[in-house]
């Protein structure tokens, strides 16, 4: 294999590595973009979307076989499950936390993460699931550059997704009624915005998004673990924090950027795979105090 | 607020410095002369609910006192553990030799980590130290110094004037004097000009500030003092277990310390105490809870900051 | 010299220019006032003053030395104290706790200290709670130490901000509309208590205000700023005659033909 073949080979990789990213990512941004949250538990979302969509296929194969057709269907009702589940998330557990200090909803955040991680765990007595699918393993064979069909619709829906929220967040009253909340929330009420509605709304995008990615992840990687939201989580985090948090757009960049960096920093010598989250939570500590606005973030303006 | 609480008057009884410290020589004197009649079953639950209780005071300084989210508290007592395991089994150093290069690297640590990221916002700091405390495991693994997957073993139990420190009892004292020391250092600290500036910065970080606080500088305080209760309890533990693994540092781990001062009340020694206490024996008195333990224990953190922000020990001020 | 020199401030959010070319000194142990009408630039100007704003450009001169650049925490220890707009008291602590915070940065002991009971950290602890209780007794509030700064009246929170802005010895004490919310007895209070910390215990005071009565009663000399700009400067006769100040407060006659 010729360098160029590795540098290509290993674009590709990053670019599916980092669609996954950006999906869950975006659910990070618009969540803290609109009520300043870290979701802990939205790694832990993206798992669960994982599972649920796994039970979904397993319902429906006797009817769809494991087909395209199967796993679309299975996603969406993977989708719609877990963006409620985020919704019961933000009304059980954030909104009486809203005033409260914020050392306090933070340790509810985590505290939801670990009930998703752990009561999975319980229900899969923490065995790996495999997410048997009958796509093949054929693609597109560029020389030493394999691409599979496989990775190509998962990179392909992820963006249609995004390109469909970026749509939804400009162009609907809603999206910019998420947009207002997110400069000033009081200000909104005052309008007559039904702010509880439009948080809900986006916890319900968000979780959906992670759910989508936990599904294509199982797809890709063909099994699913009860712990496999946590490093998504931090990673995602890392995503949004690259692009700039609160941003949507940052959120996707961010996302693409970390995969392709992760991808190309397995390569370096010395660095094996073993190390590849130590370089990427390097990277969150190093980007955090060099630049926290990250790429497409706006400057904080502190007001007493 | 508190006085509507059942639990009160028993705390109001404790209000006055005479009775609380009828009550403090009473519990130390059955904490001394329990080994005299536990077995080794209970001496050892004990023992490991004092080393519990060393962490959870620890994290209470960086949590409770400073209120900083730190979710990778684990990796300082990983720093201790290993900094002393490297020491003694691969260059021979004896035991008590290793305690300052412990304090010295957890607190270092504690420097590099928290001195460029104090300054942020404080959410973003629990997500690095949860970055960071995931660092530390994996290094952990990787390296060959510090015995990868399978970590280090043979590490050699320390002599106290001429005895080796080798059973259950002797570390029960061992990790009960600590637990007092570091019940001592926390409550002078926090009724200290250091710990009032905790107060002030965790209460309203501007005025503080206006009021000539460096922000900075005490947060890092909080958590260079922290991050050395760490290290200390790591360096004991490594000596008490003779053999440290990467396992024993996730952040699971992390989150259980955390639970013991969310449990008792953040900012509340005693409270803090009966927090390790709980997160040792219930999983001891309720066997069948098995693997439930966290998913339990999860729950439980959660119903607390729903309903009891304060936690299970009451409240004396009102 | 004036103990404090401002010239040519400019600070701008996003391009938002909020102070523009601000020129102003205030002259040591005068009492000096900085008024205009809502939305002028006042508090951002105390921001720029305290370290909480960085302003863009301009000098700001304090004692003879640039505070552009300093931490908030510095400025204060350089002698400038200040209080808030809206109450910034730590609530769940007692008054003399929250007036002890002023004494910080003219303390040094550490966690050692604390922690082996020294006996220079011992004579710091008398030595902070002499000066917050002397502080307390000068605002009339000695009484109420122990209580919770979030159970007191509003009047008497702001008296606690004002002691915990003496106890860190400040040489120029900065009044953020210390009469806002305040009943009549309460301004007549708050006047002869500004008189008092300028006159006995030498404190220089610059202070926000829109009770005019009471800015014209104390200020020896009064800015004037307007969308970040002075428009006048000088003594209360001065500044209430001036044709621009009363433009700006009550618009001016052309736009009164226009209503």
């Amino acid at each position: 294999m010729s360098n160029l073949d590795i540098i290509l080979q290993q674009l590709a990789n990053g670019i599916i590595l980092g669609s996954f990213y950006a999906l869950v990512a975006l659910g990070y941004t618009m969540v803290y973009g609109i009520i300043k949250l870290l979701n802990f538990a939205h790694g832990d979302l993206y798992m669960v979307g994982g599972f649920v969509g796994f039970v979904f296929l397993s319902a429906l194969s006797g009817l769809l076989g494991t087909s395209w057709a199967a796993i679309t269907f299975s996603m969406v009702l993977s989708m719609l499950a877990v963006g409620l589940l985020g919704v019961i998330i933000q009304r059980v557990a954030y909104q009486p936390m809203l005033n409260a200090p914020r050392l306090s909803i933070l340790i509810t955040a985590l505290a939801v993460s670990m009930i998703l991680a752990n009561g999975v765990m319980a229900v899969t007595d923490g065995e790996y699931m495999a997410f048997t699918t009958d796509l093949g393993y054929d693609g597109l064979d560029f020389g030493n550059v394999f691409i599979s069909y496989t990775q190509l619709v998962l990179v392909v829906s992820a963006s249609v997704l995004m390109i469909v929220l970026t749509l939804f967040v400009h162009k609907t009253l809603y999206g910019k009624a998420m947009r207002a909340i997110a400069i000033d929330q009081d200000a909104c009420r005052l309008m007559g915005i039904n702010v509880n509605r439009v948080i809900a709304l986006t916890f319900f995008i968000g979780s959906s998004l992670a759910a989508a990615a936990g599904v294509m992840a199982g797809v890709y990687y063909g099994s699913l673990h009860f712990s496999m939201g946590f490093v998504i989580g931090l990673k995602a985090f890392t995503a949004a924090v690259i692009g700039g948090i609160g941003s949507i757009p940052g959120a996707m960049l961010g996302g693409l950027v970390l995969g392709i960096l992760e991808a190309f920093g397995t390569q370096i010598p010395f660095v094996g795979s073993e190390w590849r989250d130590v370089f990427s939570f390097g990277l969150l500590i190093l980007l955090l105090i060099v630049k926290p606005t990250g790429m497409l973030g706006k400057t904080e303006i502190e007001r007493m | 607020m508190g006085n509507s609480q059942p639990l009160s008057s028993w705390a109001d009884w404790l209000k006055p410095q005479r009775n609380r410290m009828i009550v403090l020589m009473i519990l130390a004197a059955v904490a001394m002369v329990i080994p005299v009649v536990a077995n080794n079953y209970l001496l050892e639950v004990l023992t490991n609910a004092w080393f519990y209780t060393i962490l959870c005071l620890g994290l209470n300084i960086v949590v409770g006192y400073a209120g900083l989210l730190d979710l990778g508290y684990a990796a300082f007592f990983a720093v201790g553990a290993y900094t002393t395991g490297i020491l003694t089994s691969k260059f021979g150093f004896n035991f008590w030799l290793t305690i300052p290069f412990a304090v010295g690297c957890s607190m270092l640590a504690g420097v590099i980590i928290g001195g460029p990221t104090l300054r942020l916002r404080s959410d973003y700091l629990a997500i690095v130290t949860l970055g960071f405390g995931e660092i530390v495991r994996i290094i952990a693994r990787n390296l060959e110094i510090t015995g990868g997957a399978s970590g280090l073993i043979g590490i050699e139990r320390p002599y106290f004037f001429g005895i080796q420190l080798n059973q259950g009892i002797h570390f029960y004292y061992v990790f009960l004097l600590l637990a007092i020391a570091a019940c001592y250092v926390s409550y002078r600290l926090q009724h200290s000009r250091l710990g009032r500036a905790w107060q002030y910065v965790r209460e309203d970080e501007d005025a503080a500030e206006a009021m000539g606080i460096d922000r900075v500088g005490v947060k890092l305080h909080a958590y260079v003092i922290g991050a050395m209760f760490g290290g200390i309890a790591g360096c004991f533990f490594a000596a008490k277990m003779t053999a440290i693994s990467p396992e024993t540092f996730t952040f699971a781990q992390s989150v259980l310390i955390l639970l013991g001062v969310v449990l008792g009340g953040m900012g509340k020694i005693p409270g803090v105490i009966v927090g390790a206490f709980a997160l040792v024996l219930f999983p001891e008195v309720f066997r069948g809870v098995g693997s439930m333990r966290m998913l339990i224990f999860a729950i439980v953190m959660l119903v607390i900051m729903l309903y009891r922000p304060e936690g299970i020990w009451p409240r004396v001020k009102s | 010299m004036a103990l404090l020199q401002v010239q040519d401030l400019l600070l701008s959010f996003s391009g938002l220019e909020v102070i523009r070319t601000l020129d102003f000194a205030v002259e040591e142990g005068s009492i000096a006032s900085l008024i205009g009408p809502n939305g002028a630039g006042k508090t951002s100007v105390f921001n720029c003053l305290t370290g909480f704003y960085r302003p863009d450009a301009g000098i700001i001169r304090f004692a003879g030395k640039s505070l552009i650049g300093r931490k908030p925490h510095k400025i204060t220890q350089a002698g400038m104290a200040r209080t808030f707009q809206n109450l910034r008291l730590f609530k769940s602590m007692t008054v003399l706790e929250n007036v002890m915070s002023g004494m910080h940065c003219r303390t040094s002991a550490g966690a050692l200290g604390a922690v082996f009971q020294t006996g220079s950290q011992q004579r710091e602890e008398i030595r902070i709670r002499e000066v917050s209780e002397e502080c307390l007794d000068i605002v009339g509030l000695l009484s109420k130490k122990e209580v919770y700064a979030g159970n007191l009246a509003y009047g008497d929170q702001r008296r606690v901000e004002w002691a915990r802005a003496l106890a860190t010895r400040p040489k120029l004490l900065l009044l953020d509309e210390p009469a806002a919310g305040l009943n009549n007895d309460e301004k007549k209070a708050l006047i002869a208590l500004i008189l008092r910390i300028r006159d006995t215990l030498g404190i220089t005071i610059l202070l926000i205000e829109h009770d005019m009565g009471l800015v014209m009663e104390v200020s020896e000399k009064i800015t004037v700023i307007d969308y970040g700009r002075k428009i006048a400067e000088g003594t209360a006769l001065e500044v209430q005659n001036n044709p621009k100040v009363i433009e700006a407060y009550l618009g001016s006659e052309e736009e009164g033909d226009f209503l």
